[in-house]
């Protein structure tokens, strides 16, 4: 039988061929469960994993503008500490560009403290420089040091510091997931392994008479091989839906007010959610393929 | 088209035939006779590849059955009808389909088949238990299913193992007489059976050869029966 016929057949299915494996109750609905459960899991699983990618990419962008210099000084001193800042950043070895906030800029930082209509003018609020280092990194005690010495009312606040292991267990929090997916990809297989060599061994009897009426291997096989990826298929497809409702019911955290965000779905994060079943008939496949040839190989 | 080359085939420790010969000429008749426990069924069984000799050469249809694989034996048993001696059936599907499965396993199930499948049915006269399944049936018509089935891919060669094993004396004699028209249609038919008296009544109907396993050999027997 050549593959694409065999392909179709599995989609379109071949009655007779699934006539001739008796109808078993108590294994198929067995496969069913093992297959929602998995797929239910796997939604979870997914989730986290683009949910951590999500925060680690967030946290990675924001590192980028990994420092700022606040300098505060009385009102007529501001802008020539600023100048001299500036300068000063611009000769550093490993920093990339420095920038004074704009006014404008700096009331929108402090809008969600002290709302928008706040006069800023009036107050003495420090200036801000947003420093971007290069890949290399700057040296931070030596700048402070220096700036110590030319600029006595600045503070360099690193948030390099703190974001970088946020990162890295955010990124490791997503290879825990993708890792979580592969082993529930796995211990499904394994189960199905098992179901279908346990209905292997129960229809010994049909696979004989099969075999002595000039049945090829891969027409007993197919008979078996369809029956558990169409069990796979609808068990994930409950699975997945119910996974995804209830991923959907969680209490909504608000995106921009943290660093955590919602444990959802996002763009292509739903096509990833929609290829859970067909991963999981895939796996059926494979596995239920692998076990029936091992077992038509053992017979004569 | 079956041909068997001084093969000798042990089980275990003990040596089951040895030093045997035989080619299947088409369109021939054969009785395999034999006291029980001789190897009649071992023979068949070296004869349709379901076992391999352990020594010597055996043929089929022009192919070393050491060297053919899996799906060659699968090809090679539609080409072969066998009637098992405890005639095997899928005890979920009724009859109809269990005489056409051979048909259903080689992706020949057409609808001109199944014009062909009632011809057939009724040839065995089991028209009317088309539906039932098989363990409704009672062992004489088992036996004609089993023939049946047998038969249904036109095989060029049918081997049956104690085809009237379990069946009475007429039901026997009707087996007997659906396989002499096979022969008649110019099938090589291989019987294995250790019932004289069948192989005697056959006489009339057909030339028949009488092969004899005894002391681990094949004789060719003489016509004193």
């Amino acid at each position: 039988m050549s593959k694409a016929r065999r392909l179709s057949s599995l989609v379109v299915g071949d009655v007779q061929a699934d006539r001739v494996v008796p109808p078993t109750g108590f294994t198929a609905q067995l496969t069913l469960f093992a297959a929602g459960a998995m797929a239910f899991l796997a939604v979870f699983a997914l989730a986290l994993s683009l949910a951590s990618g999500r925060l680690a990419a967030r946290w990675g962008a924001e590192l980028a503008q990994s420092a700022t210099l606040r300098i505060s000084a009385p009102t007529e001193q501001v802008d020539a500490q600023t100048a001299v800042a500036l300068s000063l950043l611009e000769s550093t070895p490993g920093v990339a560009s420095a920038r004074a906030l704009s006014a404008a800029e700096q009331r929108e930082l402090l809008a969600p403290w002290f709302g928008p209509d706040l006069p800023i003018d009036t107050l003495p609020i420090p200036q801000l420089i947003e420093i971007v280092e290069t890949d290399e990194g700057y040296d931070a005690a030596g700048l402070r040091l220096r700036l110590q010495a030319e600029v006595p009312g600045a503070v360099l606040d690193d948030h390099t510091r703190w974001r970088r292991p946020l990162e890295k267990a955010a990124t490791r929090l997503r290879l825990l997931g993708w890792v979580s997916i592969v082993l529930i990809g796995a211990a499904m297989a394994a189960m199905i392994t098992l179901a279908a060599n346990a209905a292997l061994a129960a229809n010994a009897q049909v696979i004989s008479v099969l075999r002595l009426i000039g049945a090829q291997d891969d027409y007993i096989a197919s008979a078996f091989v369809r029956r558990f990826a169409l069990r796979a298929l609808s068990g994930s497809v409950v699975g997945t839906l119910v996974g995804a409702l209830a991923i959907l019911l969680l209490p909504s955290s608000q995106e921009e007010a943290g660093f955590l965000t919602g444990l959802g779905f996002e763009g292509v994060g739903w096509f990833f959610l929609a290829l859970i079943p067909f991963v999981a008939v895939g796996v059926a496949y494979l596995a239920t393929g692998a076990a029936a040839r091992k077992t038509l190989s053992e017979l004569s | 088209m079956i041909e068997l080359e001084k093969i000798a085939y042990s089980y275990g420790g003990g040596e089951l035939l040895n030093d045997v010969s035989l080619k299947l000429a088409p369109g021939s008749f054969h009785f395999l006779t034999g006291p029980s426990g001789s190897g009649k069924t071992t023979f068949l069984k070296l004869c349709y590849g379901a076992l391999i000799p352990t020594a010597g050469q055996v043929q089929l249809f022009g192919k070393d059955v050491r060297t053919m694989t899996r799906d060659d034996h699968a090809m090679t048993r539609r080409q072969i009808g066998v009637v098992h001696q405890d005639c095997q059936f899928l005890d979920h599907l009724p009859l109809r389909e269990n005489v056409a499965l051979p048909l259903t396993v080689s992706g020949r199930d057409s609808l001109e088949q199944h014009s062909n499948l009632k011809e057939l049915l009724s040839w065995v006269g089991l028209g009317h238990r088309a539906d039932a399944l098989p363990p409704e049936l009672s062992g004489g018509e088992r036996q004609r299913a089993a023939l049946a089935r047998a038969v249904i891919m036109s095989p060029d060669v049918v081997l049956a193992d104690e085809p009237t094993g379990n069946v009475d004396w007429e039901m026997s004699q009707r087996l007997l007489q659906l396989l002499v028209e096979l022969n008649k249609m110019g099938k090589t038919i291989l019987i294995a059976t250790h019932d004289l008296n069948l192989i005697r009544s056959a006489k009339h109907h057909v030339q028949a050869r009488v092969l004899r396993i005894s002391g681990r050999k094949l004789q060719l027997a003489g016509a004193d029966l």
